[in-house]
């Protein structure tokens, strides 16, 4: 907690988890504190963090007294906490569809890629499994939102304003093309959407590149 | 029945709200048959209907049950209250069930090997357990997350059941979960959703001759 009571975000600047949540307090017009863990190096378990957030997940925010977890825990908590720039439309079943899209990335694709579950495929289906199971299950949620918000989207995934699902997919296409250079012909109107957060002031800042502790070559 | 569909229901029950209950068989792969594709593109079960409107997974459902109809609320007002029963969740459907699901296990059991199956489970449900019982330790009370049951609750249940019933796991090391599972047993709306409750449980209506 700072005597300032500025916000903390404990991050990984490769998390897509935690490149959720900058997007969404750099939305909200947040100066906070980036405290990095550096998950590969395994610091997330390190009795320093575990003291901030005894689960050891990241991201992790810390408002004075509160350390909240889980990416969607946080956003939900900010949006409630600190209303301007509301991440969720008012209409309940375009809520509804923000609230599908975020979850078909946080549940059925981001955690099957990983870095524990890609490292398990390597080392016991083997080298050349690794980029297959990728591509299928990245590809199984991207033909769904291609469907899902066929008839939603308009500048952004839901409309022509940022709102939750552009906070988790902004972070999973992102990853998809960068990190495991996956082919998007598939996929116009995630494409579409890419480009668009590419233009976005909040997402830029956001962006692994752009954090304190993405490594200087 | 899978245990998504199960949070939905108990959702429903706790919420006093009426359903027609429309069976989907997924061994049988019926969420992809024409019929199911036409109510649900996406082909995911569970998917709700609520008028025009047609929702699928889980938690959008819950939390779209939630702003829609406000009786028995599914989350405390506190806000730090309710981030736990939203961690909760997220334990529950993005780090645990996500890795239990069939095409997953299939995949190591041809890829892996048939024991491997089992070494997964166990390690990603005690992975997601470890964490919830260091999250829930200062909050639970009779619930996870204190005297009323909220949306933890309503993740944790069927996963629990789950993961004893479909693969005998040993819930000793888990003193917290193992009481709340207690609980959940005395709990009508739970009860009232488990699989073998449903109308499509395999054996519930044959007839005797």
């Amino acid at each position: 907690m700072t005597s300032s009571g500025q916000l903390q975000l404990y991050s990984y600047h490769r998390s897509s988890c935690s490149f959720r949540v900058r997007i969404a307090l750099n939305l909200k017009g947040f100066d906070y504190e980036y405290k990095p863990v550096n998950l590969l190096k395994g610091e997330q378990k390190s009795p320093e963090f575990l003291k901030v957030n005894p689960i050891g997940y990241v991201p992790a925010l810390v408002d004075g007294d509160i350390v909240i977890a889980d990416s969607f825990a946080i956003i939900m908590y900010l949006e409630e906490k600190y209303p301007q720039r509301p991440l969720l439309p008012r209409d309940l079943e375009k809520r509804a569809i923000n609230y599908q899209a975020a979850n078909i990335v946080s549940a059925s694709i981001q955690p099957l890629q990983n870095l524990d579950i890609l490292k398990y495929i390597e080392e016991k289906v083997g080298p050349d499994a690794k980029i297959p199971w990728v591509e299928k299950h990245i590809g199984k949620g991207f033909a769904a939102l291609e469907k899902l918000l066929k008839n939603h989207a308009g500048k952004y995934a839901t409309g022509d304003d940022v709102f939750l699902a552009d906070l988790f997919l902004a972070p999973q296409i992102h990853g998809a093309i960068k990190r495991f250079n996956l082919d998007m012909t598939p996929y116009p109107l995630l494409a579409r959407l890419h480009e668009a957060y590419m233009q976005l002031p909040a997402i830029q800042d956001a962006l692994p590149e752009n954090q304190p502790d993405y490594p200087k070559t | 029945m899978s245990s998504p569909c199960f949070r939905v229901l108990i959702a429903l029950n706790l919420k006093g709200l009426d359903y027609e209950y429309k069976a989907v068989n997924l061994f049988q792969k019926d969420q992809n048959r024409p019929e199911y594709l036409k109510i649900n593109p996406l082909g995911y079960v569970p998917a709700l209907v609520d008028g025009n409107i047609v929702l699928a997974d889980s938690f959008a459902i819950i939390l779209y049950l939630e702003d829609k109809y406000p009786q028995h609320p599914l989350l405390p007002h506190d806000l730090a209250k309710k981030a736990i029963n939203y961690q909760v969740a997220n334990i529950v459907c993005s780090s645990i069930q996500p890795l239990l699901r069939l095409p997953i296990l299939r995949y190591i059991e041809e890829n892996v090997g048939e024991d491997e199956n089992i070494q997964w489970v166990y390690k990603h449900v005690a992975k997601g357990f470890a964490a919830l019982e260091i999250l829930l330790k200062h909050h639970a009370g009779k619930y996870a997350t204190g005297d009323e049951i909220y949306m933890a609750d309503v993740f944790l249940a069927p996963q629990v059941i789950s993961v004893t019933n479909r693969f005998n796991f040993d819930m000793s090391e888990y003193p917290l979960l193992s009481r709340l599972n207690e609980t959940y047993k005395q709990v009508p709306a739970i009860q009232n959703a488990l699989p073998q409750n449903q109308p499509d449980f395999p054996g519930k209506c044959l007839s005797t001759n």
